[in-house]
């Protein structure tokens, strides 16, 4: 309604008028307000105009209605209120006692000290003009509502305030127990209403000015709410309340102040739409996540090993071999996780197996095991949670095709859309669906088509099961050669025969999914439909790289555990030789220990080490290729296609090589796949996921930058819908793929004897075993040993098994009575349009939303069009002045004006079924009352 | 009087925090903007709320609302004299509407502000013919622009009086899966 803005504009008007008022009022009157103004000068000017309100409105209301009559109305909706509160809120407080206090007020002449009770007044008093003036004002009930309100407490506040000043004995007895509860709840409302004000459809302004009041309120009365016992008690508790808000709205502030790459991001999306963007938004949720893990892994594990384990060269396993050590600090070596960083705490091998380290007898082999399944855990926690919130964020897509067109109308346009090129893009692919729902809807396809389009996607799906199964068998064949090659002496050996494996694998991955890419155009999914069936198919490829490379993985580590028994009973046998020797020859039991040089010691091959290497380099030769890729790929292409456009025959830019898109599948399967590697290998080699951490951080720098430099937007811009699940739903699924072999190692493989925080045990989970049963008190292993019993395990799994059945039979009621909800409340709302159509609206959004309609009366009109600047801007200080003029000239004939504002907006045609309010501003003379009057009285709708 | 300007008192800032939903840094990042539009015009000093209004050809050549094909609607929607001249408090309202963070049931009640062409509360046939060409830059022959309009009603309306009304509107907007991503403009 246009007369909000109105309203708020004429408190002000108000204010400065009421001064008239009462300065021709009385005399009294005036002398008394000098002399309040001497009393506070010190006050700032607003307060001071409300405090000699305070004081004269107290009275001048009264007065004037005593003298003037002007507003009878004035005192009617005081009576009014006065019973609405008396019989709302079942207070006690008789209105005789009310209006005694008020009479009592009058005659005393020692208002200063009753600050408080005064201030109540103007405020009442403002409300109360507000709402004769705004009429069909759409927020008139809560007005109300303060005014009831304030009307309330002042009542409490007089009564209370006026026994202090004359016997401050009975201040407990006047604030009866209902109505301080009554007032607590009145200020806990003030403050829910500050808490959701933002939601609320309202003007800013109007906003800004109920806050304020808000807050006045909750000032005013919250301080003096805790009379007698809980007094103190009651300051403080606001008083911290205060204080809490203000931190979490700091802390609030410096969380969104700490999310990095905000404006990066930002700019990628409007250039490139949402599902560019979720890339990067997933990268970042990556790279936090991988935070955490590094946390852990470098915390638990690096840095105690570091800081209080044996140093390098102490032991054989951190010591390089004798005969490596020629080679052993050279670049290519490094490179290959040879030499040095072989025998560094980057990987398994280094960890000692000393049971307590250090000072704080930290256990490292535990910390190393429970670390390193915690990271695991913590994982699927984190994806689980985050799944599950995206899936409460979607909502329920259950009844998609219901709004087809309804939805392509009013959500297809991407209001982050900020790049010409983009907008375009957009026009035509909105173009394009629209066409495409309308061909459906016209139901004109002709079979044949159906048929071929049937024919060419089983085509295509059988093209790339052939493709996956090549790839499959290739992978199985390089790995075979690499082991045959693995027989051979390394001397002899090419480059490429040795990094056969990696180069095929990562070759696979750079051939593969274009070639799926093209296969899929035959069968013209819309793009997003395409994109998932794409990142299936990758992700297939993918998981059977990753499997095949483990299984071979596996029959290395096989080998090199036959290796390791051997060298393992040499070197026992060696031992006993000596000792044998040494008792023989110097005729004595008591053999000092063998003096061998670290570097020497024979040992065995250590094939954790060996496996974290393969995941170090595997992960290397990853970022390797993707970075070589955008550089080639993208950057390399854009260069070409920019400059050699200058001198050839054909548009490069428009014609054939163009620029390249973002490939939004690759990048988040390259993404989800090295996750997978660095869950796997995180295990055998701890600094991997310091490395991932380095990636992901360089990742975000450098793809940022070649998107936006290199690529263009695609040619067919589509949302991000919910997709972000999706790439949830495959790292989660990776998770699990890559937890498999790593518990697989913990629980079956036997660790390395003489490497690794395990070595020496036959299980790597005896570390755990031996914690519980030597550390910890006896009654807890034993209730282990119960527990681990498999007559306990058995009856808990099927315990389990039972618990999701249940679970998830539940859910499915659930689901089944939320159709059930949603088609009753359909059925509710069509009952309830129906028998709207003739009914004024009592929904409160409708009433908001006619209430948000622009204000008519405020388009300048043309006269003062001349005044203004010629760019159109309305500098409204002089019009301000000019209402405020207005409003004092008619503040004698009140009603007109109440009535004049509340005049519906001129251009709004006639929507709502015949009621008072259609009536012409013409004829709207004279009392009647506005038509927003009657309906305001109904109170807010609950 | 440090040499830093003051632009809003902290009474101030935290009004707008309550009243929207932006942090102190956007909501002195949007004053910013909003002078940046009009440097001449906007004072930098806000504390005492000066009266200004910036003409709606200025607002929408914001780089965020640029290439929007309802920008003149939304910046009309938020205007409170329907011309689309924005005050400061108008500005801020309109970012806070559009921003990530609104509540779905804010949104739609603005977006169904700016889709109501006509300023009627319903939205009728040529609102959503004139919704339709700006969204596909009329390409849409005029037979074909008829038959997505008939067919957005009879999917949305409820009451069968062939227009759809906030009810219809909002029952069809809060179960649609882009809305909220879609619906909103960071600034």
């Amino acid at each position: 309604m246009p007369p909000k803005k109105k309203s708020d504009l004429a408190i002000s008007v108000e204010e400065g008028m009421e001064v008239d008022a009462t300065d021709s009022g009385s005399e009294d009157e005036a002398r008394r307000r000098s002399r309040n103004r001497r009393v506070k000068p010190q006050r700032k000017v607003k307060c001071v105009s409300d405090d000699d309100e305070d004081e004269e409105e107290d009275e001048a209301p009264r007065k004037r209605g005593r003298k003037k009559r002007a507003k009878p109305q004035d005192s009617d909706e005081d009576d009014e209120e006065d019973k609405r509160s008396v019989k709302n809120k079942g207070s006690k407080a008789p209105r005789s006692r009310a209006a005694k206090v008020e009479r009592e007020d009058d005659s005393e002449d020692e208002r200063e000290t009753k600050k408080k009770a005064g201030k109540a007044v103007p405020k009442k008093e403002k409300e109360e003009k507000n709402l004769e003036k705004k009429g069909n004002v759409k927020g008139k009930e809560e007005k109300e509502k303060d005014a009831e309100k304030n009307k309330k407490k002042k009542k409490g506040k007089l009564s209370s305030s006026s026994s202090d000043s004359s016997s401050s004995d009975s201040a407990e007895e006047s604030l009866s127990e209902g109505e301080i509860e009554a007032l607590k709840e009145q200020v806990e409302e003030k403050k829910q209403l500050i808490a959701t004000l933002r939601n609320k459809p309202w003007r800013m302004k109007r906003r800004l000015l109920m806050l304020k009041e808000a807050q006045d309120f909750v000032e005013k009365f919250e301080g003096a709410l805790g009379k007698g016992k809980g007094r103190k008690f009651y300051a403080f508790k606001v008083m911290m309340t205060k204080k809490l808000i203000k931190f979490k709205r700091d802390f609030e502030n410096f969380k969104t102040a700490c999310i990095p790459w905000e404006r990066k991001i930002k700019e990628v999306e409007s250039h490139f739409g949402s599902s560019v963007a979720s890339y990067f938004i997933f990268l970042r949720w990556m790279y936090t996540l991988n935070l955490v893990l590094f946390g852990f892994q470098f915390g638990l594990v690096v840095l105690p090993e570091i800081m209080m384990g044996l140093p390098y060269g102490s032991i054989p396993r951190k010591t390089v071999p004798r005969e490596e050590q020629a080679t052993a600090m050279d670049l290519s070596v490094l490179l290959d996780f040879g030499g040095y960083s072989q025998y560094s705490f980057l990987f398994y091998g280094y960890y000692n197996n000393e049971k307590m380290i250090g000072l704080l007898k930290f256990r490292l082999p535990l910390s190393y095991l429970l670390v390193g399944i915690g990271i695991f855990g913590y994982s699927l926690m984190v994806v689980i949670k985050s799944m599950a919130r995206n899936a409460n964020e979607g909502g329920d897509g259950s009844d998609e095709g219901d709004f087809i067109f309804s939805w392509k109308m009013f959500t297809s346009w991407d209001y982050l859309i900020g790049n010409p090129e983009t907008a375009d893009n957009k026009y035509a692919s909105i173009t394009t669906s629209f066409k495409e729902s309308i061909v459906d809807e016209q139901e004109n396809q002709k079979d044949e088509n159906i048929h071929l389009r049937r024919f060419l996607r089983v085509l295509a799906n059988f093209l790339i099961l052939w493709c996956l199964g090549g790839s499959g068998y290739l992978i199985y064949f390089v790995v075979k050669r690499g082991q045959m090659f693995a027989q051979m002496n390394k001397e002899d050996l090419t480059w490429f025969q040795k990094n056969e494996v990696e180069f095929v694998m990562s070759l696979l991955g750079l051939v593969c999914p274009p070639l799926f890419e093209t296969i899929a155009e035959l069968e013209d999914y819309h793009p997003r439909i395409a994109l998932k069936w794409q990142l299936g198919r990758i992700f297939a490829l993918f998981l059977g790289n990753l499997y095949t490379f483990l299984f071979a993985l596996f029959d290395d580590v096989n080998e090199k555990l036959q290796n390791e028994k051997l060298i393992k009973n040499a070197t026992e046998w060696a031992l006993q030789e000596y000792q044998a020797n040494y008792t023989a020859y110097f005729n004595t039991t008591a053999v000092p220990p063998q003096v061998v040089n670290p570097a020497d010691v024979i040992r065995g091959p250590c094939w954790e080490t060996a496996v974290g290497i393969e995941f170090m380099k595997l992960t290397v030769s990853d970022i390797q290729v993707a970075y070589l890729m955008i550089l080639i790929g993208d950057f390399g292409r854009a260069v070409l296609v920019r400059f050699l456009n200058y001198c050839w025959c054909w548009d490069l830019e428009a014609g054939f090589p163009s620029y390249a898109e973002f490939a939004i599948s690759d990048n988040v399967l390259g993404l989800v796949f090295n996750q997978g590697m660095i869950w796997m290998g995180a295990f055998y080699a701890p600094g991997l996921v310091g490395l991932n951490i380095l990636r992901l951080l360089s990742s975000m720098y450098y793809q940022s930058w070649a998107v936006m430099a290199c690529n263009i937007p695609h040619e067919r811009v589509f949302k991000a819908s919910r997709s972000n699940n999706f790439y949830m739903g495959l790292l989660l699924l990776v998770l699990f793929l890559s937890l498999l072999p790593v518990v697989y190692t913990i629980m079956t493989m036997s660790p390395s004897f003489d490497c690794g925080p395990f070595s020496g045990q036959d299980k790597m989970y005896n570390v755990v075993m031996d914690t519980i049963n030597q550390d910890l008190p006896s009654f807890i292993s034993n209730i282990f040993s119960y527990a681990t019993n498999p007559g306990v395990i058995m009856p808990a799994v099927l315990l389990m098994v039972l618990a999701i059945y249940y679970l998830n039979s539940v859910s499915k009621g659930y689901q089944q009575a939320n159709k059930d909800l949603k088609k009753k409340m359909q059925i509710a709302r069509d009952e309830e349009k129906n028998r709207r159509n003739n009914k004024d609206s009592t929904n409160q959004v409708m009433k908001d939303l006619e209430d948000l309609l622009p204000n008519k009366s405020l388009i300048p009109p043309p006269a003062e069009e001349e005044e203004e600047t010629p760019i159109d801007v309305v500098v409204s200080k002089g019009k301000k002045s000019l209402k405020t003029k207005q409003g004092a000239k008619q503040d004698g004939v009140n009603l007109e004006r109440d009535v004049s504002l509340a005049a519906p907006n001129p251009r709004a045609p006639v929507t709502h079924g015949p009621r008072p309010r259609e009536r012409p501003p013409v004829n709207t003379r004279g009392p009647l009352p506005g038509p927003g009057r009657g309906r305001g009285r109904g109170g807010p709708p609950r | 009087m440090g040499n830093k300007q003051t632009i809003f008192t902290d009474e101030q800032l935290d009004a707008y925090q309550d009243c929207t939903f932006f942090t102190r840094k956007e909501i002195l990042r949007l004053h910013g903007r909003y002078h940046e539009l009009a440097p001449h015009l906007v004072p930098m000093d806000y504390t005492n709320d000066p009266e200004c209004k910036i003409p709606p050809a200025l607002i929408v050549n914001m780089p965020e609302l640029k290439e929007n094909p309802f920008r003149n609607r939304i910046v009309e929607s938020f205007s409170e004299d329907g011309q689309g001249n924005l005050s400061f408090n108008e500005f801020v309202d309109m970012f806070s509407v559009l921003s990530e963070t609104a509540p779905r049931e804010l949104k739609a009640i603005y977006a169904f502000k700016i889709y109501d062409y006509n300023v009627d509360n319903y939205l009728c046939k040529e609102d959503l013919e004139k919704t339709l060409n700006k969204l596909t830059k009329e390409e849409l022959t005029p037979e074909e622009v008829e038959l997505v309009c008939e067919k957005t009603i009879e999917e949305a309306d409820l009451d069968g009086d062939n227009k759809l009304s906030f009810a219809d509107f909002e029952n069809m907007i809060t179960r649609a899966p882009d809305f909220l991503s879609t619906f909103h403009i960071r600034i």
